[in-house]
């Protein structure tokens, strides 16, 4: 038995074969036949729109090309969708349309899918229609609306209909239905037409002669205006939150060893380095899974950037213990050497770590809303791994060690705790963390050896101004410089909003030289 | 000789300064002399490269003949004295940018050939006057000094000390770098000033007039020099150290040790902003770059290699850091950050006084060897 979809196929790959040898002016009967085969001839009438439709010149096979790498062209068959070799571009013809064809390829692209079975590729038809309504589009959509069953569909094409009927009918009940279709609808064509009602004419007169559409229309558009303030407010909000948790991130590691320990370590942003690279590496060893590559480097680079950082302690920070200003200089010496490493071995060009796909593209919430995936997950991981070390220090054997020695050294000393070997430690923690941090950073920027110097400094300001010596004023103070950086930036600029926050640390650090949330009784001193 | 002589501010100059003074003016005289009144064929001939190149190494051991004064002597680590050095340069570079006037690639008789680029139309207010150079010069001295002393009474008032104080100076010449980047500010953004033609009437590039630099160079550091001996070895210098070794304890003592520190602080701005117009015309372009973290930091090096809190120490740690730089990245240009960080690694971890505590040590165990034996006879 023949099935209905490969007798349409047949019928396409025939009336495809007759493409080639018809003139300009003989094409439009037979695409007009192609759209008869509905579906299947989609993909076909696509690339012949987007002038991807060429002949291979050897079997006289309609084929989509696409330039690939160099001048090779990649080529699929227009009918089936099979991959074909790729060519040079002497082996095919292009099938050469015009401006006509063009018009009436669109509408026949916009009727076939229209009349699609699967309601999403209904909606995104709609959706393409909404933006440029013409007299055609309202009948095409008039008629489907008659037969659309799916109620998120019907809700576009009645928003569509009603957008048409605002800014070109003249019946006055009619557009007055209309305003109340579109009230409260963020697509950004809503605003425009409401703008259009709205608009005067040079000398300051109404165009919109009818007062109670004007009325209307004023309140459809202060609310909608109401809106669109409070999404562009949440995304602020937003971006603020998602640099706030890449300022939490390099920062936690930074409020362990500066923080509790009371370590200044400058190569904390070459440690950042460190696990952004071992992300990128990790990348390199397993290019057929790309996907998960990321989840393996997350302790990968947990325990390189923590090794490294032992090691830091172990050879050269132990020696200037009790010497702060001697270990802020030692260390910046250990970040240059870092970074001159990273340099030799890597070439001083950046290199980029590609994106698993499920972190790349976004969360749609509204037409004037939506969260990129990458930046979700990071502002989770973030939180994630601040509540695991909140954790650690709270719950565990070594995060009591830890607090013992940070408060008093000699008593932990006296009762027993290897000091030493708990310095090694925290050390290798906050410094696992940085790693950590920059694989969560590869995800946003380009990674480099000058990657960790770019942070060193937001890193610190935010362990200054939280507090040092209490994560939560890492988190706060994170978080809350995130927000101001983003708030800022739309009336300075991004330099000049980086530049206030700094200002304004210093002059904050002034008046309050412990920070947001100072050390209180015998942890102070 | 009384013994109120013995540690008067003079004495101490008497007995500090007459080595180091006469090996610097014998070595720039010298230099001097060989480059203008020896042939160039002759071996001892000094290129006018050479001499610049000393130039430079007297502006950078000003620089950090200043850091010295506050991080030897009043244990203020300052990571951000890159920025009053920057900051003495812009001003000086204002003032050699006017005097381009007409002969500039845009040949405009008042805006610079940035501002043309940018299409501005009028001089911006701060540009105004200095074309004349006094003007610069008082700026030289007045905007780097107003800097120090509004973040230092800020700063010194409020307490905060220590590493703090180290990460505050730091973020602030970041954020100075990050303005200074910016076209809008009116300094060039990116590429800075630079293509000077000349300095009161005089060709910069002429060899007698780069002489002339250098010779002021070197005056200044001496002038400076001198000056720091006898600010240190005073009543005031006394105090300085104390607060240094007990902050607390000079406060009950009853000095209002903030206002020593803001003092200290901006004495030591203004020798780094003088350094940094001395630096300008010599290298021939000033720069956002110069205000970056690093270069701060890298002048706190030469001190430790040197020997902080001797005056002298940093300036020989200055040159010598800076001829080993030079010579270094010609030879292998890629590893001099490698040299660098081992350096400062080096000398936290095992010269925690520098070389001048090396030279000290060694004089200390021949004496007491030596006493040693006068014992056993």
């Amino acid at each position: 038995m023949v099935s209905a979809g490969e007798v349409t196929h047949g019928e396409v790959r025939e009336l495809s074969q007759r493409l080639p040898s018809a003139k300009l002016r003989t094409l439009p009967p037979i695409v007009e036949q192609l759209e008869q085969c509905g579906e299947a001839a989609l993909p076909l009438l696509q690339a012949m729109l987007k002038g991807d439709l060429w002949v291979r010149r050897s079997d006289k096979l309609i084929v989509i090309a696409e330039r690939g790498k160099g001048a090779e062209f990649t080529l699929v068959d227009a009918v089936s969708g099979v991959q074909l070799p790729s060519v040079t571009k002497k082996k095919i013809k292009k099938i050469v349309i015009n401006n006509r064809l063009r018009v009436q390829l669109r509408d026949m692209i916009a009727r076939v899918t229209l009349a699609s079975e699967d309601p999403v590729i209904r909606e995104s038809a709609v959706r393409n229609m909404l933006n440029k309504m013409s007299a055609d589009n309202v009948a095409l959509l008039a008629k489907a609306r008659l037969t659309e069953n799916d109620r998120q569909v019907l809700a576009v094409i009645d928003l569509s209909l009603a957008v048409y009927a605002l800014n070109h009918s003249t019946d006055r009940s009619l557009r007055l239905n209309a305003l109340d279709v579109i009230d409260g609808s963020l697509e950004p064509v809503v605003a425009n037409a409401l703008s259009a009602v709205l608009a005067a004419d040079s000398s300051g007169v109404d165009l919109e002669k009818d007062a109670d559409v004007r009325l209307k229309a004023q309140q459809a558009f202060s609310k909608i205006q109401r809106r669109i303030d409070f999404y562009e407010l949440l995304e602020q909000i937003f971006y603020g939150l998602s640099l706030g948790s890449v300022l939490l991130l390099i920062a936690t590691g930074l409020a362990i060893t500066f923080g509790v320990m009371g370590v200044i370590n400058m190569a904390h942003g070459e440690l950042i380095m460190i696990g952004a690279y071992c992300a990128y590496m990790v990348q390199l060893l397993m290019p057929n899974s790309i996907e998960y590559s990321i989840l393996l480097a997350i302790p990968c680079a947990f325990v390189v950037s923590g090794s490294v950082g032992i090691l830091i302690q172990r050879c050269v920070i132990r020696h200037l213990h009790g010497r702060p200003l001697e270990t802020l200089l030692a260390t910046f010496g250990i970040s240059l050497i870092l970074q001159q490493a990273v340099r030799s071995i890597f070439s001083p060009l950046n290199r980029q770590v590609i994106s698993p796909s499920w972190l790349s593209g976004s969360l749609e919430i509204n037409p004037i809303f939506s969260l990129t995936y990458n930046r979700l997950y990071i502002l989770v991981f973030a939180l994630i791994v601040f509540s695991v070390l909140q954790l650690v220090l709270k719950r565990t054997s070594l995060g009591l060690h830890v607090r013992a020695v940070s408060q008093n050294r000699g008593m932990a000393k006296a009762i027993g705790i290897r000091t030493e070997r708990v310095d090694a430690l925290t050390f290798g923690l906050g410094s696992g963390i940085a790693g950590i941090a920059g694989v969560a950073l590869s995800q946003l920027t380009n990674v480099g050896p000058n990657l960790g110097q770019a942070y060193i400094i937001d890193s610190f300001m935010v362990v200054v101004f939280g507090g040092v010596g209490n994560l939560w004023g890492t988190l706060v103070g994170g978080f809350s410089l995130g927000i101001a950086n983003k708030f800022l930036e739309p009336t300075t600029g991004a330099v000049l909003a980086n530049i206030i926050v700094l200002v304004g640390i210093i002059l904050f650090i002034q008046k309050r030289p412990s920070g947001l949330f100072p050390q209180k009784g015998r942890a102070a001193e | 000789m009384t013994l109120a002589n013995q540690f008067s501010p003079l004495h101490e100059l008497r007995n500090k300064a007459p080595v180091f003074l006469t090996a610097l003016f014998s070595m720039t005289l010298f230099a001097s002399v060989c480059n203008l009144w020896v042939p160039e064929d002759s071996a001892f001939h000094v290129s006018t490269y050479t001499i610049t190149l000393l130039g430079k190494y007297l502006c950078y051991a000003l620089l950090a003949l200043s850091v010295d004064v506050v991080w030897g002597y009043c244990g203020i680590l300052s990571l951000g004295h890159g920025a009053f050095f920057a900051l003495g340069g812009y001003t000086m570079g204002m003032y050699l940018m006017r005097q381009v006037g007409d002969r500039g690639v845009y040949g405009n008789p008042l805006l610079p050939d940035f501002m043309v680029f940018l299409n501005w139309q009028d001089l911006p207010w701060f540009w105004q006057g200095f074309d004349q150079f006094w003007f610069a010069f008082f700026a030289t001295l007045l905007v780097p000094g107003l800097l120090a002393f509004v973040f230092g009474w800020l700063a010194f008032r409020s307490r905060v000390a220590g590493v703090y104080l180290s990460i505050m100076t730091q973020a602030l010449t970041y954020a100075l770098m990050l303005a200074f980047f910016r076209n809008e500010m009116g300094f060039g953004g990116n590429n800075g000033l630079t293509d000077f033609k000349d300095i009161l009437g005089f060709n910069l590039q002429s060899d007698r007039v780069r002489v002339a630099l250098f010779l002021c160079s070197a005056l200044m550091l001496a002038a400076a020099y001198c000056a720091s001996v006898l600010i240190m070895s005073s009543r005031y210098g006394r105090v300085i150290m104390g607060i240094r070794d007990a902050e607390a304890r000079v406060r009950f003592i009853g000095f209002k040790t903030e206002t020593y520190k803001v003092s200290l602080f901006v004495y030591s701005a203004v020798l780094a902003a003088i350094a940094g117009a001395l630096y300008v015309p010599q290298v021939g372009i000033i720069n956002p770059g110069e205000f970056s973290p690093l270069n701060s930091i890298e002048v706190v090096v030469w001190v430790a290699v040197g020997g902080r809190g001797t005056l002298y120490g940093g300036i020989v740690g200055a040159i010598l850091v800076n001829y080993a730089k030079t010579r270094f990245t010609a030879i292998f240009p890629d590893q001099w950050l490698f040299v660098l960080g081992a350096l400062f690694v080096f000398v936290t971890v095992f010269l925690p006084q520098g070389l001048v505590g090396v030279f000290k040590d060694q004089k200390h165990w021949l004496f007491r060897r030596k006493s040693v034996e006068d014992v056993g006879e």
